[in-house]
């Protein structure tokens, strides 16, 4: 274990000197996040019977997203396990007694980690000192917030899992950047329009596939939106997602390994 | 111990030819070709040997490393290393290697290098002690002192390649794969790097494989050669009984004033010009010191020199003998 803490270590402290990106990427989320509530309060204002959240709710939804963006975007941070593969790197890394699947893992969720960290404190403290409507609240009950406390980790730990399969698949398309993979893990994990907005077929389904377990599950347990039984039910959905997007990972690259091939000499 | 037998690895290539309209037909239907990397190779290596890998480019020399490394599975054919299968059992087996690729770095980048050692000696679970005791050793046989501090960014190639040697042997590996680990270095650097190496063989009786393309480093540090051309084993042998089979003939350089000495039988002219005389001697019909008498004996002579063929002229004999 402790050398993947040591690896956990590593990758963070790196992650933690980027400073100037973490103040581009904040001034990003504040922007991002006020137009994207102010657009959605002029929907609410026009008919609040037709919409699916409580206000506040989506409120607190979107600034947990800005604040914990890096945590749970499907984007960028499996970049040194593509990079090793485009570059042929990955011979040194398979010359290291360690398992290769739980490298990745362990270095795409320090490198979420580390991004968040630098993030999330200015963001959620201007979201909390903000005039209502645009304010976050707190959560409804202590329930709702252990629940809350649950569904983070396992949320990074699903978009995490499945980062890595969209990294292993490097192995057969020498991509560095697979689209499709990314940009509707986005869309349907709720990254652009939260699920309840979506039609009601659509997302009963979404909410069953991986990617409602992801940033769906806390940001909505946060503020009560999934409230109760349902949050129980939910963190139980990430646990099965978690397991299952690892053994697939896992053996998808005993398969890759198989079939690996160094490039540039 | 490690002992190959009858190993096969191809690999699948995209190939196309040049231009716009190749490039398009390239979108519906691709073309591959299969290269035969390897074809039966087979050889055994004792503990504490030194081997030099030799072959011209892409003959299959990194392939069969990346085998012996765990990193490459072949089609066929059997790999065993002290007792291990290295693609089957690849965790247990690289804790007990060494590798350096001299065209790729294994150093963290932005960090300095003695922040990458000491994630390697976690990594390995290198005992504290043994750390600090094969670090200290490194350090001074290597001469890393402040370069350890620097981030690996900000090295020369030589004394990143220094950095990159000592990192592949802080877990006192039994056997150490070294892929072209003098490439671009400089003539100091590399005799360094010779010299630890020979060191590190003697001293600790780590098992050295070493592909290169710099005859010197063979003719410093092995005294046993594979050649491979075409994915084939093609010699096995001592450099001495190479260089021999190659040819035994000695080249004497001699320098004179006045008159040319006269060249009598079983010496070849080179090159004759401005006083400088280049002869082809066979030793079996002329010795070289009856040589030198005779030249001696009708010229007035400044300087001589005799050399005998080098290690480079010899691969490239055996390059051209096996059409490779």
């Amino acid at each position: 274990m402790k050398k993947y803490a040591a690896l956990f270590k590593i990758r963070f402290i790196n992650g933690l000197q980027y400073r100037a990106a973490a103040a581009a990427g904040l001034s990003t989320q504040f922007a991002w996040g006020f137009m994207e509530i102010l657009a959605f309060s002029a929907f609410y204002r026009a008919n609040p019977a037709a919409f699916p959240m409580e206000f506040s709710h989506l409120v607190s939804y979107i600034w947990i997203q800005q604040a914990f963006l890096a945590l749970f975007a499907p984007w960028g941070s499996g970049g040194d396990a593509v990079e090793a593969i485009v570059s042929g790197n990955i011979a040194y890394d398979l010359t290291r007694p360690l398992d290769i699947y739980n490298r990745w893992f362990i270095e795409t969720a320090a490198n979420r980690v580390a991004r968040a960290a630098l993030r999330c404190t200015p963001v959620l403290f201007v979201a909390f000192i903000l005039p209502p409507p645009l304010k976050m609240t707190l959560p409804p009950s202590l329930f709702q917030l252990s629940m809350f406390v649950l569904a983070v980790p396992l949320g990074l730990c699903v978009v995490t899992a499945y980062s890595v399969i969209d990294s292993i698949s490097t192995f057969y398309t020498m991509s560095r950047y697979n689209a499709i993979f990314v940009i509707m893990a986005d869309f349907f994990a709720g990254g652009y329009i939260p699920l309840p907005f979506f039609p009601e077929p659509v997302r009963k389904v979404v909410e069953l596939t991986p990617f409602g377990a992801m940033q769906n599950m806390p940001l909505r347990i946060y503020s009560g939106d999934i409230a109760g039984p349902d949050a129980v039910k939910g963190v139980v959905l990430q646990i099965f997602w978690f397991a299952a997007l690892l053994l697939a990972g896992k053996m998808l690259m005993r398969k890759s390994l198989k079939r690996v091939v160094s490039q540039g000499g | 111990m490690i002992t190959l037998s009858n190993i096969n690895k191809t690999f699948k290539v995209a190939k196309r030819q040049a231009g716009f309209g190749r490039a398009v037909k390239a979108l519906f239907s691709r073309e591959h070709e299969l290269v035969r990397a390897l074809t039966d190779v087979s050889f055994r290596i004792g503990d504490g040997e030194m081997v030099g890998y030799i072959g011209p480019n892409g003959a299959g020399k990194s392939t069969t490393i990346k085998i012996m490394c765990g990193i490459l599975t072949p089609e066929s054919g059997a790999c065993e290393i002290d007792g291990r299968t290295p693609w089957k059992e690849r965790v247990a087996h690289v804790r007990e290697i060494g590798v350096v690729f001299g065209q790729r770095s294994q150093l963290w980048w932005d960090v300095p290098v003695v922040d990458s050692f000491e994630l390697i000696r976690d990594i390995y679970k290198v005992d504290e002690k043994l750390y600090k005791r094969n670090l200290d050793e490194l350090a001074a046989l290597l001469d890393l002192g402040e370069l350890m501090k620097t981030p690996a960014r900000s090295l020369s190639l030589g004394q990143r390649m220094r950095c990159e040697i000592a990192a592949s042997l802080l877990h006192s590996p039994k056997t150490l794969f070294l892929d072209e680990p003098t490439i671009g270095l400089d003539a100091v650097s590399k005799i360094a790097v010779r010299q630890f190496i020979k060191k590190l063989n003697a001293e600790h009786g780590t098992t050295v494989i070493l592909t290169t393309h710099d005859m010197q480093d063979i003719e410093a540090l092995t005294e046993r050669i594979l050649l491979i051309g075409k994915g084939r084993i093609l010699l096995d042998g001592s450099l001495e009984e190479l260089k021999k089979r190659s040819s035994e003939r000695k080249t004497l350089v001699v320098e004179y004033k006045g008159a040319a000495p006269e060249i009598c039988f079983g010496m070849a002219v080179r090159e004759d010009k401005d006083g400088r005389l280049v002869i082809s001697l066979d030793p079996s019909i002329l010795s070289v010191s009856d040589a030198i008498t005779s030249l001696a004996a009708g010229a007035e002579i400044t300087d001589v020199s005799v050399s005998g063929v080098t290690a480079e002229e010899m691969v490239a004999s055996l390059y051209k003998e096996y059409r490779i």
